[in-house]
């Protein structure tokens, strides 16, 4: 059924009438088994049925979404991608995932219209200088690109942030990540549950797991609202549901759930062209292709399952943005949503064998969820198709709550999620 | 703006509270004697609920820790008091 997109196919299909467009994926009614079972049809659980069927050859995989297809976070994010983090552990496995992304468009033979615009983190003070220059290094160090800019070099990539001498937070440069930068949310979604399909995935949607089956103490599958649905290998991928879900396999999780929200304005000719974020008020933003501005800032502070926001923190990331682009105050807010995060006491994600056997983790990214996907799926795959660790998921193993080997990004690179 | 109920100060204003952890941990002793694990699970490892929950709140305006209970999807408030109650 999924056929090739190319500019002549869409060139044939303008000439009649766009008529002969056929579903992206089939919609199948779930199997008694399968090899391998991913719940959470969000961009998580679709690449990780893709790279299960693309690196391991394994085919007969499910994918069991409760609701529609990339409509939790992977629908509710700021789509920004990026890989500025401090430690070896974090800079490896978010750069992973930006290089995935920077050939995923033609891989996948779906536009997720990823543009590297580059991602401004300005500084206010020397004191936050040096936090500037120390990320700068570590980046280098790691090996992904990273540059220190003058307060010149800053306002030249942004030349409407606040030049008032006597602003608040004043520029006083900044971190430049150049490969950084935004795509299309849904269209990685659906780009992954297209490619998935095309190898033979089946894709589940309205269908919510309810229990685990479990037999010899090992996970053999799942019980779901339409039957039960048995699999060699089980893997979760459930973002801010995460702990729902491990208490109905017997196990906690050291994750507590968040609001995060997020706003667009109306939207106005270009005048951004980059991702730009303050130190100082914790607000980003960027334009959408459409020109709307797309805004975003911190966790609610009020532990969540809402996916709405509260009414403090829209205040707080708004009046961040007046703080950087006073010009702003003119536009008029249109939409305000909010997805639900699984933060994590180290700011780092879970990934790797649960305490139940056979049932596999990727879950705690916060935050940061949407930047990961295709090093979250490529990562779970590997976990599922082999029942061990790649070398780039080891370190976010559960274990480290028991060791103490955390990889603390919220002290590393202040990264807040 | 949401309104929360301070035991000691009546219903302050949201922003004036601070989130500390789910009720009902107590540290496990003697410190020596702890397994990793153990510490783990006192530390780290949660319920984080969806639906009603017990927490410790901080007032930080009067400083004062306090049990409050309430609902994670739908924020209703079903009342708070003051530690020092049996644990869960």
């Amino acid at each position: 059924m999924t056929r090739r997109y190319s500019a002549w196919t869409l060139a044939k299909e303008g000439l009649r009438g766009h008529a002969g467009w056929q579903p992206a994926w089939r919609s199948p009614a779930p199997k008694p088994s399968y090899d391998a079972v991913i719940i959470g049809g969000g961009g998580h659980g679709l690449a990780t049925a893709y790279y299960l069927a693309k690196n391991h050859g394994i085919r007969n995989v499910a994918v069991i979404e409760k609701a529609w297809l990339g409509g939790g976070n992977t629908g509710r994010n700021t789509t920004t991608i990026r890989s500025n983090y401090f430690y070896p552990e974090s800079v490896a496995l978010y750069d992973f995932a930006l290089k995935l992304y920077e050939g995923l468009g033609r891989e996948l033979n779906y536009n997720i219209m990823f543009s590297q615009r580059g991602v401004l983190t300005v500084a206010h003070s020397e004191g936050e200088m040096e936090i500037a220059a120390r990320i700068v290094n570590a980046m280098q160090i790691n090996g992904t690109d990273a540059e220190l800019l003058t307060p010149a070099q800053a306002l030249d990539k942004a030349p409407l942030l606040n030049r008032d001498p006597r602003a608040r937070y004043p520029v006083f440069g900044a971190v430049w990540q150049g490969r950084a930068g935004v795509a299309r949310h849904d269209a990685v979604a659906w780009g992954y549950a297209r490619a998935a399909d095309g190898l033979g995935v089946d894709i589940i949607q309205d269908c919510e797991v309810t229990d685990f089956l479990v037999e010899n103490g090992r996970c053999t599958g799942v019980e779901t609202t339409r039957g039960t649905i048995r699999a060699r290998s089980v893997g979760l991928a459930v973002a801010g549901h995460s702990s729902v879900l491990a208490a109905k396999a017997g196990f906690q999780l050291p994750i507590q759930s968040y609001s995060l929200q997020a706003m667009v304005s109306e939207p106005v000719k270009p005048c951004l062209d980059t991702v730009v974020l303050y130190m100082g008020t914790g607000t980003y933003l960027f334009q959408s292709d459409k020109g709307e501005i797309v805004v975003g800032g911190g966790l609610d502070r009020v532990p969540s399952y809402a996916q709405r926001g509260n009414p403090p923190m829209q205040r707080t990331v708004l009046s961040g943005m007046l703080e950087m682009f006073p010009s702003f105050g003119q536009l008029k807010m249109l939409r305000q949503w909010a997805g639900n995060v699984d933060v994590v006491p180290d700011s780092s994600p879970l990934i790797g064998p649960s305490p139940l056997p056979g049932l596999y983790l990727n879950c705690g990214w916060g935050t940061g969820g949407f930047k990961s996907i295709p090093a979250g799926g490529w990562l779970l795959a590997h976990l599922m198709a082999t029942g061990s660790h790649h070398a780039v998921s080891r370190p976010f193993d559960l274990d480290r709550f028991v060791t103490g080997r955390l990889v603390d990004e919220a002290a590393g690179s202040g990264i807040a999620h | 703006m949401q309104l929360f109920p301070c035991p000691f100060c009546g219903p302050r204003d949201e922003t004036e509270f601070q989130f500390a952890t789910e009720a009902g941990k107590t540290r496990p002793e003697p410190a020596a004697e702890v397994s990793a694990e153990r510490w783990t699970k006192y530390l780290y490892l949660k319920d984080n609920p969806k639906g009603p929950t017990r927490e410790v709140w901080l007032h930080v305006t009067c400083g004062e820790f306090f049990l409050m209970e309430r609902d994670t999807v739908s924020h209703a408030v079903a009342g708070s008091q003051a530690l020092g109650g049996d644990p869960r």
